[in-house]
């Protein structure tokens, strides 16, 4: 029947508005100011943790709302941000390094929606205040380093079958040796061939010599690259953790470049410095004039010589002269010894570390060595009586073992006590190495006053914006412009609940899609109603001016719309952080408003004229 | 309320010379603007440094360029933002000594500016690679090619390839004259204006395919074999939804141009001027191209469908 919907399309209507109120709702709730702890390994902190944190709460006098378990940490809700603050300082200051402590503002959103799982909408840095970094990491050089060691390899593998070469030297992802004779070139093939699969090699004439070359295949290069920003991102996670931050994100962007956003975070020269430190490792000789040392860390010690903490527990006096630095380590991996199925570390050297490393132990056979793992911690202290953040340089001997044998640029580390203590100590060994260098080619701090202001102007500017396109529709449409002024705002209500379901960030250029949807979406309106008024004008009835006013409008609004989906589809292709939440909030606004401009308003046109014979029309 | 109780007969097509001349003047002074003055691009584009800054009161903009100079920063460019309490500084990228160290810049300012100023509060500091601003650049320039170039086809594709060519004319046009605007005014190019510019681009097309969608329906609906006279008609009954429209849109750009504080200001402005533009090209450029180009009834009239005796033949 004309001018009549049927039930199951109003029950769509329905179902899309209540869950659009549902999942809009958790923005009404606001936040609460919490403290949430985690423990530096990643696990959930033990139950006697968190009794033991409420208890100090409670004799300090600090009033917590609740202290709730999630995934993998404690939240501690507290009532104000001042009781925040000092409830911070003081969990720090009682539990130690051992466990990170974060500030955070908890959404909170009632039990029943969370359970729907309703959350408010993801704000972007620029409103909520933080950092945000683009790390770059330098994948020449981590495909460099990786050529460098192919060719230390090669060098040791063709010395030791005795193969003379004339030149041997890395380029980009190949490694070229120059022979004499192609005989010689066809020995070396065979001492070098079978060992490294993942090589492409091929000969080539030129300059007078025979030349081997070995090519590390594309797909095998970007192996090297992934490896290498992975490395960075576990790297950089683990010093974020330093930071105490709440919802840290670190993600990998584009091949070679790694976005940092640190909410919250506001002393960005802490930030850069932790996120720029290094750990590092130092070789040392074992001082064997007291070994196993006995005595205290303050006693007396010979010239030269240091006491350092071990890592398990005891003392250990050490040469201070450094052998050799981590950053001649270029990997370090876990395995079993295959003579005797003990765990083990195997250390691979870059060509000057090989060198200093082979005549040193050559000349210590027997005697013992020690690895120094060096980092800088951040430590919460009590200095006259206040919460201070210090930051410390940590020096612990992670591995002491004997020398049994003159060692090249690869050896083992052995002695280990168990297979998890090889993995731990390759991934120390790993991140104290030098990783592919990374830079920071893009920051962009908001101050959280900024943060605030920008919230408050982008709403004043979606409200003021909305009231004036409501009172304007109204006044020139009349009934239809009410009906119309219904859509827009069951639109607003449906973007927001659309934002917060998908979890999008929502940015100050995003707000400023929605204000520019709102003044838009009305154009599928005003399609229609004038091409009603235009049926009414060329003498149709009521009824047909409605029908055929909606009907003829729907292509019209369908291409005009689709065009500027075109558009808002190509922006968040190209665009980046906040451009890409215009892009977002913008497609996401055209599509709600089709629908709310269209079904929305035909639902409540018919409800209040369908059932008229002969109707009047408000328009 | 209704401004168009009767439908108006305004005859826009007798204009198009007059506004074909207008056009191209506003193209040429915008070309001229654009390679002359340039724009003042942001550090997005450029890359560098910007540090805005909360006085508690108001301060000097001399006073804190001299701080800056001593500081080691003479190319600063401070300018205040908003009011006279808020401050905005640029640098362009930094060569400390051959050594680029431009990550630090923010910090090393903020610390200068606090020495004299300790209540000074820094609000926002962005930091953009020399590298990471020539890609912004080549990415902003691409993507408003990639978004002609889908618009193109699919007006090619539901509409003709001579409408095609009118509206994506229309578009070149509007960025054009609003970049133009930029270039003449020097208001602050960034990243938030050249999002405008793709919006103005979805808008002013969104315009354009109204006023198109019209004119085909009367070319098959009109008896009457007359682009012209068919173009004018159609452009007179979608006047008052162009109108409609077009309010409704300014309203919500000016709330958010006065309202939507002083990092939005420049995307407001973008989309002010593009929508004035858009809506006047969708008229004068688009349709009056498309006529140009010799659009006639021919063209919209349904395909004979040759095809379909072919196949009953067994």
């Amino acid at each position: 029947m004309q001018n009549r919907y049927p039930l199951w399309k109003y029950a769509i209507l329905v179902v899309a508005l209540a869950a659009g109120v549902l999942y809009a709702l958790p923005n009404v709730f606001g936040e609460d100011p919490a403290v949430q702890i985690s423990t530096r390994s990643g696990e959930p902190p033990a139950e006697t943790v968190r009794q033991r944190i409420v208890d100090l709460l409670d004799s300090e006098n600090l009033p917590v709302k609740s202290a709730e378990v999630t995934e993998n940490h404690f939240l501690i809700r507290m009532p104000d941000t001042t009781a925040q603050l000092e409830a911070a300082d003081e969990i720090e200051l009682a539990l130690g390094t051992d466990y990170t402590v974060a500030l955070n503002l908890a959404p909170s959103t009632p039990e029943w929606l969370q359970a729907l799982n309703a959350r408010p909408m993801f704000l972007g840095l620029d409103l909520r205040g933080g950092v945000h970094f683009l790390m770059e990491v330098d994948l020449d050089a981590a495909l460099a380093q990786t050529m460098e060691r192919y060719t230390n390899e090669f060098r040791t593998k063709l010395r030791e079958s005795r193969v003379r070469y004339q030149q041997i030297d890395y380029e980009g992802a190949r490694v070229e040796v120059g022979f004499e004779r192609a005989a010689v070139r066809e020995r070396a093939f065979d001492a070098l061939g079978g060992d490294y699969p993942s090589l492409d090699f091929r000969g080539e004439e030129r300059d007078g010599l025979f030349w081997l070359i070995a090519e590390l295949p594309d797909q095998e290069v970007s192996e090297v690259e992934n490896f290498a920003v992975s490395q960075n991102i576990t790297t950089l996670r683990n010093r974020v953790n330093e930071l105490g931050v709440a919802e840290p994100v670190i993600q990998r962007q584009g091949r070679g470049r790694i976005v940092v956003q640190l909410p919250g975070v506001q002393d960005t020269a802490r930030a850069k410095d932790i996120l720029g430190a290094t750990a590092t490792l130092e070789f040392h000789k074992v001082d064997e004039s007291n070994f196993p040392y006995q005595g205290g860390p303050d006693a007396a010690t010979p010239p030269g010589s240091k006491v350092y903490q071990r890592r398990d527990e005891g003392y250990v006096l050490l040469r201070e002269r450094v052998i050799l630095t981590g950053e001649y380590i270029t990997d370090a991996q876990s395995g079993i010894d295959s003579r005797n199925g003990q765990p083990q570390v195997s250390i691979r050297l870059n060509d000057a570390g090989g060198d200093i490393f082979s005549r040193f132990t050559a000349e210590n056979v027997g005697k013992y060595m020690a690895v120094v793992f060096i980092e800088n911690r951040v430590d919460t202290r009590r200095v006259d009586g206040e919460i201070r953040k210090v930051s410390e340089r940590v020096e612990e001997v992670i591995n002491v073992a004997r020398i049994q044998e003159p060692l090249g640029n690869r050896f083992q580390i052995t002695g280990l006590d168990s297979a998890q203590e090889a993995r731990d100590l390759a991934l120390l060994l790993r991140a104290g190495s030098l990783a592919a260098p990374m830079e920071i080619v893009e920051e962009r701090t908001i101050g959280p006053s900024l943060g605030q202001e920008n919230i408050d102007q982008g709403f004043n500017a979606v409200i003021i914006g909305f009231a004036l396109v409501v009172v304007f529709m109204a006044l020139y449409y009349r009934v239809f412009g009410l009906v119309a002024d219904l859509a827009l705002l069951t639109n607003l209500v449906l973007i927001v609940g659309v934002l917060s379901l998908l979890q999008a960030t929502l940015t100050l250029p995003g707000i400023a899609g929605i204000v520019l949807t709102v003044g838009m979406a009305v154009d599928a309106n005003v399609l229609i109603f004038e091409r009603i008024r235009e049926e009414l004008r060329s003498g149709a009835s009521a009824r047909n001016a409605i029908d055929g006013g909606y009907e003829k409008a729907l292509s019209t609004i369908a291409d005009a719309n689709i065009t500027t989906l075109i558009a808002a589809i190509v922006l968040f292709a190209f665009g980046t952080g906040p451009i890409k939440g215009f892009a977002v909030t913008l497609s996401i606004g055209i599509v709600t408003s089709m629908f709310t401009a269209i079904m929305g308003t035909r639902a409540v046109v018919n409800l209040i004229y369908g059932g008229r014979r002969k109707a009047r029309l408000q328009i | 309320m209704d401004l168009f109780k009767r439908e108006t007969h305004i005859n826009f097509m007798a204009l198009r010379r007059v506004t074909f001349v207008v056009s191209l003047a506003l193209l040429a002074i915008s070309i001229a603007a654009i390679a002359a003055r340039g724009l003042n691009l942001g550090i997005d584009f450029t890359g560098g440094t910007l540090v805005e800054v909360k006085y508690p009161e108001q301060v000097e903009l001399s006073q804190v360029r001299r701080t800056l100079a001593g500081g080691g920063y003479p190319d600063a460019i401070v300018q205040y933002f908003g009011t006279s309490r808020d401050v905005l500084i640029r640098l362009g990228p930094q060569l400390d000594g051959g050594q680029v160290d431009n990550e630090k810049v923010g910090d090393r300012i903020m610390s200068l500016l606090r020495q004299e100023h300790p209540e000074a509060q820094r609000q926002r500091v962005e930091f953009v690679g020399p590298e990471i601003g020539s890609e912004l650049r080549d990415q902003g320039g691409l993507a408003l090619l990639f978004a002609l170039g889908g618009i193109l086809i699919y007006v090619a594709f539901r509409f003709e390839y001579r409408f095609a060519l009118g509206a994506v004319a229309a578009l070149i046009h509007d960025v054009t004259i609003t970049v133009g605007f930029f270039a003449v005014t020097q208001v602050d190019f960034d990243l938030t204006v050249l999002a405008a510019l793709l919006a103005v681009i979805g808008y002013s097309l969104n315009d354009t395919i109204v006023v198109f969608d019209r004119i085909r329906e009367n070319f098959v609906k009109i008896r009457r074999d007359d682009p012209v006279e068919t173009t004018d008609i159609s452009i007179n009954q979608t006047l008052s939804r162009t109108l409609m429209t077009s309010a409704t849109t300014m309203l919500v750009v000016l709330a958010l141009f006065f309202l939507g504080g002083e990092t939005v200001g420049p995307f407001a402005l973008a989309l002010v001027v593009g929508i004035v533009v858009g809506t006047y090209s969708s008229i004068y450029v688009a349709s009056a191209l498309a006529l140009a180009l010799g659009v006639s009834k021919a063209d919209m009239m349904p395909p004979e469908k040759e095809g379909e005796d072919a196949e009953e033949l067994p």
